[in-house]
């Protein structure tokens, strides 16, 4: 059997929902975080399968290193602002986190 | 304009100068504003006579002044419409700004004593300014509307100084009821200048008299010319106090004594005289007969008043109203002459008689004074008696005034009362009413007795009160000589030489009866004949009144002086008469009964109407309003509100619908944008 294109992006949906899922379930901060990093790998594998099959070749792979930097980038500031809102709010419950309503 | 047109507006001006000058500068020089009135009424009364002697002897008939006040540039009847005033000099128009100016002269020179000390002294002479120059105006005016107006400022300054002592609610009610009083008889005269208006398009005397010479005459009716001589009558009613607008006189007597002299007994009570001497030449035999009646009623009604009343102003006051009374009847009877010669000697004698006795009064009020005693009324002749040789300048003078009003031989007043009874004598052969004569000879008797009742009571007799007789004195000379000179002027040779009849005097040959201009079918007897007539009666005139005047005389002297006959006893046998002419025949109930009675009950119901009807219209309007406003303040606060809060409701509730997806978690509004992209994916892919 061989591996195509769709496999590829099946498993990056796949990884893409699960992604989205643990952002929008968890509880924890960090947790959501990790939600993004499953997003941003879904996306790399994208771009890395539509440059092994698509007409992106090498461009496709760099685009996946800026989104592995960006993704090193965010992780930084995320965990900054998590370590904010823990001392703001005693807590990275994000349910808890609601200023928004008011 | 001559030079003597301008001298007579001159003598018009002065007083009004007068009157401007105190009025505005007389409380600052409260001392010298009788001096300053009395100069200038001495200037005016001297050129006044120069007037009058050079109009004696001019020749021209009339100086006129006429121009055009307002003029419409339309024509009425292809007549031009325009208004004209002026002023004109005649013989009658010298001789009566002499009398006016001569009276109101002593009238200032006689206040100078009087008046003294009186809390509105220099508003008082101010006043007999205003009044002496709108009496001017009356006597040189040549037409209608001027007189009017000066007609309508001597009905304001008669007002004014009887209310001069307005503190005294008498003076003041009757001041306002001379006025009111007035007004009545001034509708007529104004009703009358409007139908003369409508006719003539002019109210000049000779355009009008002009207009009915040459046969135009108002509505072609005679009998509208007969209504409107007689509406313009009905101001000198009023004015002149005729039956029936009398009462005001007796009581204008309220006024300071010398303003009763001047205004209420010698000038302006002349002028209702006056007007109908000058409307005479219009005025139709039928005019003629009622203007007649009326004097001789007047003169019958107010001599018997006189008879029983008890107060000296009273007195002089019914017998002014009864001497006007004859004036108004000469002239009625067609003497027209006669009428207005016993106007100017009753203005001498009658301003005397009023003088004297306010000589009499301050003599009387000083020892009241004197005395400490605030109860007895000075003006009472009861409380007088044996003045006589207190007072010998007052007395003797007084009896000559007395003597003239009698229509005793030598004095003026019996040249003037004789012509007038030759007159009414001349007029019952032509006419055959002959009560006319014989109510004046009656009044000439009733006149003599009740004037020397009142002679013999004040000045004769005892005087009650020994102490107050100790303090009466004689007045001041300010006050005796203007009663010597009038005095003077009550004698007959000022009139004529020939102390039995004054028809060859210079007043006679200068004073004649102007041109009848009416129709001939309506007019009286022609002047020519009637002044025969009047010489044939005159003997007889003569013999007739000289007896009746002896007789009241007499009966006086028996009544009063001799005591022959008690006056008590015969007013008690005659009881209801004496109460009937005491209460004044009951005019003044009676009209309070009608017209003041009426007029009130008029102006409740009017007043009632206000209250009721055009306040409750108004009330409507405004509760109207009100429920107005209530119902659209309702639907403001309900509806507009509503509205605007209903929509603020539903913004509201959309946004309590909309806030519960507002959870403020960024996780809810992720799961709300993926499924708004599947959303937005589903439809367009």
């Amino acid at each position: 059997m061989t591996i195509t294109l769709t496999h590829f992006l099946l498993i990056s949906a796949i990884l893409f929902s699960l992604g989205v899922y643990a952002v929008i379930t968890r509880r924890n901060a960090i947790m959501v975080l990790m939600g993004i990093e499953l997003i941003l790998n879904s996306a790399n594998i994208n771009f890395l399968a539509f440059s092994r099959f698509g007409g992106l070749n090498i461009e496709g792979q760099m685009a996946a290193i800026f989104v592995i930097i960006l993704a090193a980038a965010e992780a930084a500031i995320a965990l900054a602002i998590v370590l904010n809102i823990y001392k703001r709010f005693n807590t990275v419950n994000v349910d808890e986190i609601s200023l928004l309503k008011d | 304009m001559t030079n003597e047109l301008l001298i007579t507006l001159g003598i018009l001006l002065l007083p009004l100068v007068s009157f401007v000058l105190l009025i505005f500068t007389g409380k600052r020089y409260v001392d010298k504003s009788g001096l300053v009135g009395t100069s200038i009424l001495g200037i005016d009364l001297l050129l006044s006579f120069y007037i009058l002697f050079s109009k004696l002897h001019a020749e021209v008939k009339v100086w006129d002044f006429t121009f055009t006040w307002i003029n419409f540039h339309t024509f009425v009847n292809s007549v031009p419409l325009k208004l004209d005033i002026g002023i004109m000099v005649d013989n009658l128009t010298a001789v009566m700004l002499v009398v006016v100016n001569l009276i109101s002269f002593l009238v200032h020179l006689f206040s100078l004593g009087y008046m003294k000390g009186d809390v509105r002294y220099s508003r008082y002479y101010a006043n007999l300014g205003l009044f002496t120059f709108s009496m001017l105006g009356i006597v040189v005016t040549n037409n209608y509307l001027l007189m009017y107006v000066f007609w309508e400022l001597v009905g304001l300054s008669s007002y004014l100084l009887i209310g001069h002592w307005y503190e005294k609610k008498s003076a003041s009610d009757a001041a306002k009821k001379a006025f009111i009083v007035n007004r009545v008889g001034d509708l007529g005269f104004f009703i009358g200048i409007m139908i003369v208006w409508m006719q003539f398009s002019t109210l000049t005397f000779n355009g009008i008299f002009t207009s009915i010479h040459n046969g135009i005459i108002p509505f072609d009716s005679n009998t509208w010319l007969t209504a409107a001589g007689l509406l313009i009558f009905c101001g000198a009613v009023g004015k002149s106090a005729q039956f029936p607008l009398h009462v005001w006189l007796p009581d204008a007597m309220e006024g300071p004594t010398p303003v009763s002299a001047l205004i209420h007994a010698a000038t302006m009570v002349a002028a209702g005289v006056y007007l109908v001497a000058r409307t005479f030449p219009m005025l139709t035999a039928d005019a003629l007969l009622y203007i007649a009646y009326i004097g001789a009623i007047t003169a019958f009604i107010a001599a018997t008043i006189a008879i029983a009343q008890n107060d000296i102003k009273k007195i002089l006051a019914y017998s002014t109203i009864s001497q006007l009374g004859y004036m108004v009847m000469g002239l009625g009877v067609g003497a027209y002459t006669a009428g207005v010669f016993h106007l100017v000697t009753h203005a001498a004698f009658k301003a005397g008689l009023f003088l004297a006795s306010g000589s009499v009064i301050h003599a009387m009020h000083h020892a009241l004074h004197h005395v400490g005693d605030h109860h007895t009324d000075a003006q009472d002749i009861r409380y007088m008696g044996g003045l006589k040789n207190k007072l010998p300048v007052t007395f003797w003078t007084m009896l000559i005034f007395t003597l003239a009003i009698s229509g005793v031989p030598l004095t003026s007043g019996f040249l003037s009362k004789d012509e007038i009874l030759a007159g009414t004598l001349a007029f019952s052969k032509f006419t055959g009413h002959t009560l006319i004569p014989i109510i004046g000879f009656f009044v000439a008797g009733l006149t003599a007795f009740y004037m020397f009742r009142m002679i013999i009571v004040v000045f004769f007799g005892e005087h009650q009160d020994t102490h107050r007789f100790e303090h009466l004195h004689e007045s001041p000379k300010v006050m005796t000589i203007p009663l010597i000179i009038l005095a003077a002027l009550s004698l007959f040779a000022f009139y004529s030489f020939n102390p039995l009849s004054a028809s060859h005097g210079w007043f006679y040959e200068k004073i004649v009866p102007p041109t009848v201009v009416v129709p001939e079918a309506v007019s009286a007897t022609p002047t020519v004949e009637f002044i025969e007539e009047v010489h044939h009666q005159h003997s007889l005139a003569m013999i007739l009144s000289v007896s009746v005047a002896g007789l009241g005389i007499l009966i006086a002297f028996v009544t009063y002086y001799w005591k022959k006959i008690s006056a008590d006893a015969v007013a008690n046998a005659l009881k209801p008469i004496y109460n009937f002419l005491l209460n004044k025949w009951y005019f003044d109930e009676l009209y309070d009964k009608t017209a003041v009675a009426a007029t009130i009950g008029a102006s409740k119901v009017l007043a009632w109407f206000d209250l009721k009807v055009i306040d409750g219209i108004v009330d409507g309007s405004a509760s109207l309003t009100r429920l107005g406003s209530y119902i659209s303040g309702k639907f403001d606060s309900i509806v507009v509100d509503g509205l605007v809060n209903f929509t603020a409701y539903l913004a509201g509730f959309f946004g309590m619908l909309l806030r519960a997806v507002q959870t403020g978690k960024v996780q809810t509004y992720i799961v709300f944008a993926l499924v708004g992209l599947m959303i937005l994916l589903a439809l367009y892919i």
